[in-house]
């Protein structure tokens, strides 16, 4: 008796607690409505099979409770219901696989033209490159890396020339534009993570990694690090700020160029972006 | 199926594997410390893991400090705090899962559920303790060496494992290593015990379609254990020398705080793929054990045979086999080519299919049973509620697009936490609640059990389910403190600190347990030989506690499945494995 009252009461404090919680996730601020789309629909599968199993466990709990005289039912195998069974869930799990696929081919496939931004992580901060005026991004290698080259832009790539490095943790991205992100880490692992912009992928040194997304809000956005990269993991913050066009075509022409870079910084003390 | 004619030869074919001789203990030393018993065995291993599981327990009240009152306890700082997390999350998932269901439950139960007199090499099978017992000092000796243990997480991920950001980058990951690599060797010896008693030791009669899901479980386990770790033993050895030697297995160049250093040429990635061809069968090296358990403790406490046996076994087989092949599902957003995506997803919500049929199976016995809530039932009705709630969350993070946003949040630490954290360790005390008799010959006390599950189950679920819905906010895990994060409202606060009372309450409600354990060893009821009235063989030895050799002079004969339970026509509501046949029985 209790006992069964108790597990109607699991399933109906979860539904309560999904429905009345304040706890959703962020406003979207990027294209990837299509993500939150399947996550919708695995909800509702996902809630229709807790809310159908334990119910019925519940309702088994009660009216089979061991009660005098009672004697259990002899049934080894039901191989037509064990098959129907298996097919109602290969259905379920396909309605979840198909869509989830669609999507993920969408999301490993940056449109044609998207223009190409690096985001770079070392412990615990984050840099970032824009391609110049060629909307070319120059080669790179971590051994070329020293105080006056923090990114290891290869100074003998002119197409690195007039890449814009922003060193300050702060990124502007056009409104409505498609951004192929190009990830590259220095030292560890550390991972691209806007909440708002769904999309998230590792950084992993001694290769490039890619995530893509168009910003859909003006906004101010957070820019976390989402794969554990050491003591200051939860410091590794930057900023993403969606602009409109001409606020950032101004904020573009206010960065500096590779090439500036290095002739401010000769003879100079700055130092290489850690701690 | 056939109609029995009452003849032992039409039910239990001839053994095939003859006697073998046992080992006698004449002094105190060998008979129970160095003990070649596998009963013995088993509670040195239970004992040991339930001790190192203490300690992560009281780790994970550390962390949950942090995270609900940051920065209250000066003592905490990132260093101890990370040096927490990692050390509760290896210890719990291998040190004492892993070890409490094979070490533990495997040496107690596969030698006495298939009739054998002890496991086939009892001096391996010792030595396998002690090796496990020496890996488990190693790990805890490493919070005792200078810089403390190793704060890279338990999936121990390199570059960063062995770099100076990280705490115990100097002698915490030797020893983390170390351990790992001594823990797999002791784990091997054991785990091929298992696998060959299974196979060569069973008592006449005892088909492998005869025996308890307990022993399918556990043997299946210990083969996949078997396959998956040697990629994690060559995970750590080529680590150690990453770190030792300076060899660059999984190490690029790479630049540490403005510092060339001298690694070229590996890849971070390739570690990632080792450890988890090992780290997702563990995932079920935990499970297929507790699979096994709770078919059985349902089964008993409903009076009803489990539901679809074959279909049981087939289940285990193939979630034993696709569980090898789905390990990238951790590494959807790691960088791999991201192709794989598609290759895995499919793979790893085809899991889902053999996975749901357990459940299904698990429920349907108890449709038309005849069910008592007794301890050990409780809580595998709670393993059950938990199980088919954080089975369901995987299907979340199985389904590669819809991990994207919720992988590295407190999304994933609810899900394995109610799936293979809270599901299993309910599985484990209902265990322990069902066989202690027969390990003890006294019942443990059934109201302080009923409170303990109460506490238990309801605790743990409210401390994780809520959880998942920090992570899918997007709080992310390994976050020693959030700061200033704008994305996160003030309310989450609330629920961090909820989550942490809970913890504490349902942490320290396990004294219940421990003093209902150890108060039973002398005041509780005399068990006689199977209070459960329960068919499979383990309740059919001669003497209570069993006595070494399990089975006195004569081992027993099995004519039946474990699971006659019910059986029309029969005098009793049950029928014991080696009873012999009734004329116009059915075989099975
Ligand atoms: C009531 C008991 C438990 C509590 C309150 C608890 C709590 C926690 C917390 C707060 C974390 C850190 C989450 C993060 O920020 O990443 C954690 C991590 C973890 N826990 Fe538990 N835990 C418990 C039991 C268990 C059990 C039984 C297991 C066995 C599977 C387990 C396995 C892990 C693992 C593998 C990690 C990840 C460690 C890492 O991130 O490196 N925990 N736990
Ligand atoms: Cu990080
Ligand atoms: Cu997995």
């Amino acid at each position: 008796m209790l006992v069964a009252l108790v597990m109607v009461l699991v399933v109906a404090g979860s539904l309560a607690f999904h429905f009345l919680s304040p706890w959703r996730a962020t406003p979207i601020a990027s294209n990837w409505g299509f993500i939150d789309d399947t996550v919708a629909l695995t909800f509702w599968i996902t809630t229709a099979g807790f809310v159908a199993v334990v119910l019925f466990m519940a309702y088994c709990l009660y009216r089979f409770r061991h009660q005098p005289g009672r004697r259990a039912a002899y049934e080894p195998e039901n191989q037509k219901l064990e098959a129907w069974l298996a097919i109602v869930t290969t259905i379920g799990v396909v309605l979840l696989l198909a869509p989830g696929l669609l999507v993920w081919g969408q999301y490993i496939t940056a449109p044609e033209g998207a223009m190409e931004v690096e985001a770079v992580g070392v412990q615990w901060n984050w840099s970032f490159r824009l391609p110049g005026a060629d909307k070319k991004l120059g080669a790179s290698d971590v051994r070329l890396v020293d105080g006056a080259n923090p990114l290891g832009v290869s100074p003998s790539d002119p197409r690195g020339r007039d890449d814009l490095i922003v060193a300050d943790g702060e990124l502007h991205l056009p409104l409505g534009k498609p951004v192929k992100m190009l990830l590259r880490s220095l030292d560890v692992l550390h991972d691209f993570y806007v909440p708002q912009i769904r999309a998230k992928m590792d950084l992993v040194p001694g290769l490039v990694s890619y995530l893509w997304f168009t910003p859909t809000k003006i906004g101010q956005y957070e820019i976390l690090c989402a794969a554990y990269c050491g003591v200051g993991h939860p410091q590794m913050r930057g900023t993403l700020i969606v602009d409109e066009e001409a606020d950032y075509a101004r904020w573009l022409s206010a960065q500096q160029t590779f090439e500036q870079s290095r002739k401010s910084d000769k003879g100079g003390e700055k130092s290489a972006s850690n701690e | 199926m056939t109609d029995l004619t009452g003849r032992t030869e039409d039910a239990a074919p001839p053994a095939e594997v003859p006697e073998m001789e046992l080992f006698h203990a004449h002094s105190f030393l060998t008979k129970y410390v160095f003990c070649q018993d596998a009963k013995v065995i088993a509670i040195q291993y239970a004992g040991t893991a339930i001790a190192i599981g203490l300690v992560a327990l009281v780790l994970s009240w550390v962390i949950r400090i942090q995270l609900a009152f940051p920065g209250a306890v000066a003592l905490i700082d990132a260093k101890v705090y990370y040096q927490a997390v990692t050390m509760h999350g290896m210890i719990m998932v291998v040190y004492m899962l892993t070890a409490i269901f094979l070490g533990g439950f495997g040496n107690y139960l596969i030698p006495l559920m298939v009739g054998a007199r002890d496991m086939v090499f009892p001096f391996v099978n010792m030595l396998s303790y002690w090796v496990y017992l020496l890996a488990t000092l190693v790990l805890a000796a490493s919070y005792f060496a200078p810089g403390g243990p190793s704060g890279a997480g338990w999936t121990l991920y390199p570059p960063q494992s062995i770099l100076t950001g990280t705490p115990g980058y100097d002698y915490g990951i030797v020893m983390m290593l170390a351990s790992l690599i001594l823990f797999i060797v002791g784990f091997t010896m054991g785990g091929l015990n298992y696998v060959v008693t299974v196979l060569q030791a069973r008592t006449r009669g005892m088909t492998l379609m005869r025996m308890p899901l307990t022993v399918w479980g556990i043997f299946a386990a210990a083969v996949m254990a078997l396959l998956a770790f040697p990629g994690l033993f060559v995970a750590c050895v080529m680590l150690l020398l990453d770190r030792t030697l300076g060899t660059s297995f999984f190490m690029p160049a790479i630049v540490e705080f403005g510092e060339h250093k001298a690694y070229v040429g590996g890849s971070p990635i390739l570690f990632q793929h080792l450890f988890w061809f090992f780290g997702h069968p563990e995932v079920y090296i935990v499970a297929l054990p507790a699979f096994g358990i709770v078919s059985d403790l349902i089964s008993v406490h409903a009076r009803k045979n489990i539901f679809g046996y074959r279909m049981m076994v087939w289940a285990i087989i193939a979630i034993g086999v696709l569980s090898m092949v789905v390990w990238g599902h951790h590494m959807y957003v790691s960088g791999m080519d991201p192709l794989f995506g598609f290759f895995f997803a499919v793979t790893t919500l085809a899991i889902a299919v053999p996975t749901a049929l357990k459940v299904y199976n698990w429920v349907i016995t108890l449709w038309r049973a005849d069910i008592s809530f007794t301890t050990p039932m409780l809580f595998a009705l709670g393993f059950l509620v938990t199980f088919v709630n954080g089975g369901l969350t995987g299907l979340y993070l199985g389904n590669v697009i819809v991990d994207v946003p919720l992988s590295a949040t407190l999304f994933v630490v609810a899900h394995f936490h109610m799936v293979m954290g809270i599901a299993p360790v309910l599985v484990i005390f209902g265990a322990i609640y069902h066989w202690y008799p027969k390990i003890t010959g006294r019942m443990m006390d059934e109201t302080l059990g009923k409170v303990h599950f109460w506490i238990t189950f309801l605790g743990a679920y409210a401390i994780f389910f809520p959880m998942h819905y920090l992570g899918v906010l997007g709080v992310p895990r390994r976050f020693y403190e959030l700061g200033e994060t704008a994305f996160v409202p003030d309310s989450a606060h609330l629920l961090n600190v909820s989550i942490t009372v809970l913890a504490l309450v349902v942490g320290f409600a396990q004294a219940i347990f421990f003093y209902n354990l150890f108060t039973s060893l002398k005041r509780g009821k005399p068990a006689g030989g199977n209070p459960w009235r329960a068919a499979s063989l383990e309740w059919q030895t001669p003497e209570t506690p069993p006595g070494h050799g399990n089975w006195g002079d004569e081992p027993p004969i099995v004519y039946r499945w474990a699971y006659a339970y019910s059986v029309p026509g029969a005098p009793e509501d049950y029928i014991p494995q080696n009873e012999p046949p009734i004329r116009g029985e059915l075989s099975s």
